[in-house]
């Protein structure tokens, strides 16, 4: 294995941020119970100060484990096998890698000198404490405050990241905060004790999309006033171009590229890297308008009307006597979907888009409104629709879930997964069964003979393509994909999109596509309907959306999106929009 | 400036490990649930000695007339309290040679003057013969086949063979004991599958519909639970007449017993139901078409059925100590039905103990190991329970 | 916080109805009433009674009005007066009969319960941070064969052990000195030394039971996220464990006094028939073999009121401990 040095003539001037911490060949194994995994194998590479170095990767990678490694917080079952962490200090540098729980220098470098932020706030932060407490807390370890002291620096620290009424909010208790709150309160928490070097773990992958440019933008913001160095993991392509300085590519333990965010988006040189890129780069690049076979004949009947749905949450009034507030999840949405056709709802949590596709099956009651379904001849009002023929358009309407993992039964093999709605509907047994099965694997493009095998045996990625086999088995006209790649990796996330426009193709479907994800509906969908707070903000044609918005909310939508790029930011150039 | 680098190789495919032991490659790809359910608890030594353990028990319990030297009513007044006589293999005889002969130690009988007090005390130079298969007492083995051969017993039938001693009226403890293993074990059995029963349908009521139903069979498990046990136990039991025939009073003691054990189960169950009625894949099979009843036969029931058996077989150990409290404090079974509780009502008072501890230590000892062994197994099962989790 | 309480409260209402109904039932349940034993028994000593006599006897009691009409009776009057019905045997109210021995009994259940969590929190603490280590396994051990004793059977080797190597007179609260005598420390003394058997008898099951939801609880806890934000933090390993997860995985553990408690207050009634100690437990199988049902079922209603009230606090308690439950 040899690291290859390509030939850059670039000049060495600019910013020569002072190394804060080198990484020299360092190699992670776990112990697991029948293998020992090398989870890290022979990693270099070096922090500096004011500068961001990304360090990305899809699952099992190894580079969360590599940021713990650095804080020395490993599962008990890991062990560092090899290498050195050396931290830069007055009298020398202090190699982190032998440090043990009971050093009090690792103590003082845990927070004190480098800082740590996690992917999940909600969890990542004490449930029964106050913010403040726990900030204080932080201060209070490292820098010799008394307790009034320590809390005006708290309520100051609050500010800094831009928590409205900090002297309020620094003694609420964490579940209080919205998602990007807590992140912010967790920002706050990790530069209490104004570290060197700020590791970020996934900070934004559980935050929406305009919330993620905010928490991104506040810690470079942070980070150059502070002068410290980052280490930021993420597995998102566009945030490496948005604000990576340098770059690694890790791929199963090791580093298999790394350089200037410039020279590894337009100069890549190993495979990974190229597939990575590729699978990013592709859905900004292959928009559905410029590959459609044939053009959305709009001017047919549509095959399913939605008018004026409505859902109204906890409207009723509670027993005790006092009256408890009403939520809009869906408030008044109509739009067409026509034969053909992929229609995709976009939104940021809280926007609707999961409970409209549940109203559209009637799994969750409308408060009120239409859903009309034509594909049966005579048009179909869902809404009213008893047992038995609701029964008949669940065989039209199919739904694809997000999670791979908890969308198949773990106790019935694939067969019996995807023949559960044949072998309920009375259509097929015996051999039959098994030649419709067999036909539905190849359709998704898996060997007929897994079918005796159980879910646990197949990855994330297969797991959904039985999902889809299992939504095709009745012939269906429209399918709904709830989130149905958002669980996935990047590399993959392309092939299954791929493989649902092939079986569009190939069956003359219809999709609703809802997702959080932009890029993703612009590869697939024809048009998009954009949701916020319930409302349908704006609807037209992807490209129309995705390139010249013409609603306030969206144009702040479109341009939050980070783009894979970094000769065109557009994430921090990004428009916001006020409720 | 950054040096841009690379490595010069071929992506991989797989994650690097080091094999560390080369294991039996199971075959998970195919392996069912109840496969997986197994392989996981092969792997915990104790629960599997345990399950042993309880299998054995309950052989004992299904050939107790066999398997006892003595029956459990005879009664041999002139050895009241007699100490255990150790089984031994070699005997020594009068030229202190030793061969094979499998015996006990016999009595010395000594009279205290002051008390005319008859008492017993082993005498290692008796030999007693003792052999395998032989003739004894007649019995009939589960009231129907006849037979007198017991497995083991003393050679000549007037001779004593009492292994962990005699009671009060001079029946052989250990015959007592065998025969109390039938009793208690099996009440414990039936005690559980009318909580099973109980428990697992009025759970999944309870959790599939949701809404008052549930409100209602929660407030009923509340109350239920809420109660201390033994005060209604003693309760339930002091009402039984004294007229009844021992097989109803034992039926009716089953019943008592198990009245009160099947709220675990049903909350266990309910939340299980609760936790399932949300998952995806319950969502899809409804939105596939299945009814309401296969939804609950085909897709929920199949995952909580290692759960219940976890929880049925923690549930046992809990009926067995009842009927043994309630036959200790002389409410539960009486004379002539012997069960373990019955053997420690003789163990009651202090100065019974102190003169003939061997009353206390051996159906303590079977109740303590039956407990333990449940304990173990039932543990066993609740961690493989659920072969999906990681 | 206040309404979570009312609430609470408002919520125990028809569990205690449903309690006395219980209660109720069981004093109903022995065929025939006190009139009838004491029938039998007046017959065994030759006495020979008037059965008009008897009728009387028994509309005076109120043993002929339907069943409804005694149960509305009962519960009037515990409500009302305090007056909980007549104990036959004893030949007094009942209410001066089982006052002292509840106040008895609360008091060893208490003991017993402080005795659990004080001997269960360090202990299952120390089993989930040293997952098997040797303690560990010495602990799960000890616990695992503490669960399986019965505590009666307990009581029988504990007073078995005491009486053959120490020479303790065992059973009773106090020795026959000091039975009478007015307060001291040399009867506090002697009280403790014969409260430890019936203590420990009655803890062990509740005390492996709690050490083992402990571990399991606190380990689970220990892998979470926010574990390792305190240790990423820089705080020292047992300050970030103590601060943090053992905070919430106490949680469970108070929650189970709901169902601890009335396992202590069972374990306390066999536990003192056998050691014969002046609580509830005795006098309340007396009650029931000789049929005085409105002794028995006092106490067993009483029982039940007890567990509950202690029930209730274990949820004001859980509330106080965490914010969360007291938000929703």
């Amino acid at each position: 294995m040899q690291m290859q040095a390509v030939n850059t003539s670039r000049s060495t001037a600019g910013q020569a941020g002072e190394v804060v911490l080198k990484v020299e060949h360092l190699s992670l194994d776990f112990r697991l119970r029948t293998e020992i995994l090398h989870a890290v194998r022979d990693v270099s590479f070096e922090l500096r100060r004011g500068e961001t170095l990304c360090l990305v990767g899809e699952s099992g990678s190894g580079k969360s484990v590599t940021a713990r490694a650095l804080l020395r917080i490993l599962d008990k079952n890991g062990v560092i096998a090899a290498g050195k962490m050396l931290l830069a200090g007055q009298h020398g540098d202090i190699d982190i890698a032998p440090l043990t729980e009971r050093s009090p220098e690792l103590l003082k470098i845990r927070g004190g000198r480098i800082g740590l932020i996690f992917q999940e706030p909600m969890s990542s932060l004490s449930p029964v404490h106050t913010i403040g407490s726990q900030i204080v807390e932080a201060l209070r370890l490292h820098r010799r405050m008394d307790k009034k002291q320590a809390r005006a620096e708290t309520i100051e620290l609050l500010r800094q990241v831009e928590i409205p009424n900090p002297d309020k909010m620094i003694d609420r208790y964490t579940f209080e905060f919205s998602g990007g709150m807590r992140q912010r309160a967790m920002i706050a928490m990790a530069l209490a004790a104004d570290p060197e070097i700020l590791i970020a773990d996934e900070p934004t992958t559980a935050l929406d999309v305009t919330t993620q440019a905010e928490i991104l933008d506040l810690i470079k913001r942070l980070q150059i006033s502070r002068g410290m160095a980052m280490l930021l993991i993420t597995h998102d392509m566009g945030i490496v171009a948005e604000v990576a300085d340098a770059v690694a590519v890790m791929h199963y333990g090791r580093i298999v590229e790394t350089g200037s965010t410039d020279d590894i988006f337009h100069n890549p040189r190993h495979d990974y890297t190229k597939r990575l890129l590729g699978s990013t780069v592709k859905l900004e690049q292959n928009p559905r308008a410029a590959t459609r076979a044939k053009p959305v004949a709009s001017d047919r009947q549509p095959v399913l009307s939605v008018r004026n749905l409505t859902k109204v949450y906890g409207a009723s009034k509670a027993w005790m006597g006092g009256s408890s507030f009403a939520v809009k999840a869906v408030d008044d949405i109509s739009f067409d979907l026509y034969p053909g056709e992929n229609l995709g709802i976009v939104g940021e949590s809280g926007s609707g888009k999961t409970t409209l596709g549940r109203l559209i099956l009637r799994t969750v009651e409308p408060t009120s409104g239409d859903v009309t379904y034509f594909g049966q001849g005579e048009p179909l009002e869902v809404t009213k629709l008893n047992k038995r023929q609701l029964k008949g358009f669940h065989r039209d309407v199919r739904l694809v879930f997000q999670d791979p993992f908890a969308s198949l039964n773990p106790r019935m093999t694939v067969k019996q997964v995807i023949g559960d709605p044949l072998i309920v509907s009375g259509k097929l047994h015996g051999a039959a069964l098994d030649r419709r099965v067999g036909e539905l694997l190849e359709l998704v493009g898996l060997d007929p003979a897994v079918m005796e095998r159980y879910p646990h045996a197949f990855s994330g990625g297969q797991r959904q393509r039985i999902s889809i086999a299992r939504a095709l088995a009745l012939d269906p006209k429209i399918i709904i994909a709830d989130e149905a790649t958002a669980a996935l990796d990047v590399s993959i996330r392309a092939q299954i999109l791929d493989l649902l426009l092939d079986i569009q193709k190939r069956l003359d479907l219809s999709f609703i596509f809802i997702s959080h994800d932009i890029s993703v509906v612009r590869y697939f969908c024809d048009r998009v309907a954009v949701l916020h707070r319930g409302k349908l903000v704006e609807m037209g044609s992807a490209e129309q959306i995705c390139t010249s918005p013409q609603q306030p909310y969206t144009q702040s939508l479109i341009s939050a999106v980070p783009h894979p790029d970094p000769r065109h930011k557009r994430m921090m150039h990004r428009t916001r929009f006020t409720a | 400036m950054l040096e841009h680098t690379y490595i010069d190789e071929a992506p991989e495919a797989a994650p690097a490990v080091t094999a560390i032991r080369t294991s039996k490659p199971v075959k998970t790809a195919v392996a069912g649930p109840w496969r997986l359910m197994w392989a996981k608890f092969a792997r915990n030594k104790v629960a599997i000695v345990a399950g042993v353990i309880i299998l054995l028990l309950y052989l004992i319990g299904l050939f107790a007339e066999f398997l006892a030297p003595a029956l459990p009513d005879t009664a041999r007044p002139q050895f009241t309290n007699a100490p255990p006589q150790e089984l031994r293999l070699f005997a020594t005889d009068a030229e202190g040679n030793s061969q094979f002969q499998l015996h006990v130690t016999g009595y010395t009988m000594t009279v205290d003057q002051a008390s005319l007090r008859r008492s017993y005390v082993i005498d290692d130079a008796q030999v007693v013969p003792v052999g395998l298969f032989v003739k004894g007492a007649p019995y009939k083995l589960w009231g129907v086949i006849p037979s007198d051969v017991h497995l083991i017993g003393p050679l000549k039938s007037s001779d004593t063979m009492y292994l962990m001693g005699t009671d009060k009226l001079g029946r052989d403890l250990f015959s007592r004991l065998i025969h109390g293993t039938r009793i208690s074990m099996s009440i414990g059995l039936i005690g559980v599958t009318i909580s099973l029963f109980l428990g697992v349908i009025l759970g999944s009521i309870s959790g599939f519909y949701g809404g008052w139903v549930d409100l209602v069979i929660q407030r009923v498990i509340e109350v239920i639970s809420s109660m201390p046990t033994i005060p209604l136990w003693l309760g339930l039991a002091a009402a039984i007449p004294l007229s009844w025939s021992p097989i109803t009073v034992y039926f009716v003691i089953t019943l008592i017993v198990s009245l009160f054990g099947w709220t675990g189960l049903a909350r266990e169950v309910r939340g299980r139901f609760f936790a399932l009625r949300s998952e995806d894949f319950v969502t899809a099979a409804r939105l596939d078409g299945s009814s309401e009843r296969r939804l609950i036969f085909r897709h929920i029931l199949p995952s909580l059925t290692s759960h219940i058996l976890a929880v049925v077989t923690l549930a046992l150990p809990t009926m067995i100590v009842a009927e043994t409290a309630l036959s200790f404090l002389g409410i539960g079974l009486k004379a002539p039905v012997v069960s373990w509780g019955v053997l420690l009502q003789d163990a009651q008072n202090v100065r019974t103990i102190a003169t003939a501890p061997w009353l206390l230590i051996w159906p303590s000892a079977a109740v303590v190991i039956t407990v333990l062994a449940y304990n173990f197994l039932g543990d066993g099962l609740r961690d493989a329970a659920d072969p999906y989790e990681s | 916080m206040l309404s979570y309480v009312i609430k609470r409260l408002i919520y125990m209402i028809p569990t205690l109805f449903g309690m006395s109904l219980i209660a109720f039932a069981i004093i109903q349940l022995p065929p025939g009433d006190y009139v009838t034993s004491m029938l039998a028994s007046m017959a065994d000593s030759g006495q020979n009674v008037d059965p008009a006599q008897l009728d009387a006897l028994r509309q005076s009691y109120g043993f002929n009005d339907p069943m409804w009409l005694q149960y509305f009776k009962w519960i009037s009057g515990i409500l009302l007066r305090g007056d909980f019905g007549y104990s036959f045997e004893w030949n007094r109210p009942v209410a001066e009969l089982i006052w002292e021995r509840m106040g008895s009994t609360l008091a060893i259940s208490l003991a017993s319960l402080v005795f659990v969590w004080a001997v269960s929190l360090p202990i299952g603490i120390y089993s989930a941070m040293r997952r098997h280590s040797v303690g560990d396994y010495g602990f799960t051990l000890l616990g695992f064969i503490g669960l399986a004793i019965p505590n009666f059977i307990m009581a029988l080797v504990l007073m078995y052990f005491s009486y053959k190597y120490m020479g303790q007179s065992v059973g009773g609260l106090f020795s026959p000195e000091y039975v009478e005598a007015p307060w001291s420390w040399g009867k506090f003394l002697d009280l403790l030394a014969h409260l430890w058997i019936p203590i420990i008898v009655i803890g062990t099951n509740g005390t492996a039971a709690l050490i083992r939801i402990l571990r399991a609880n606190l380990t689970d806890e220990l892998n979470k996220p926010y574990v390792v934000t305190a240790r990423a933090k820089g705080l020292p390993e047992y300050k970030a464990v103590i601060k943090y997860p053992v905070r919430i995985a106490l949680n469970p553990f108070v929650s189970a006094i709901g169902w601890v408690l009335p396992e202590l207050i069972s374990g306390v009634t066999i536990t003192a028939i056998v050691l014969n100690l002046p609580t509830a437990g005795p006098l309340l199988l007396r009650a029931l073999i000789s049929q005085d049902m409105y002794l028995a079922g006092s106490f067993i209603l009483l029982m039940g009121v007890l567990t509950l009230v202690g029930m209730l606090i274990s949820d004001i308690l859980l509330a106080l401990l965490d914010p969360r439950i007291r938000f929703n």
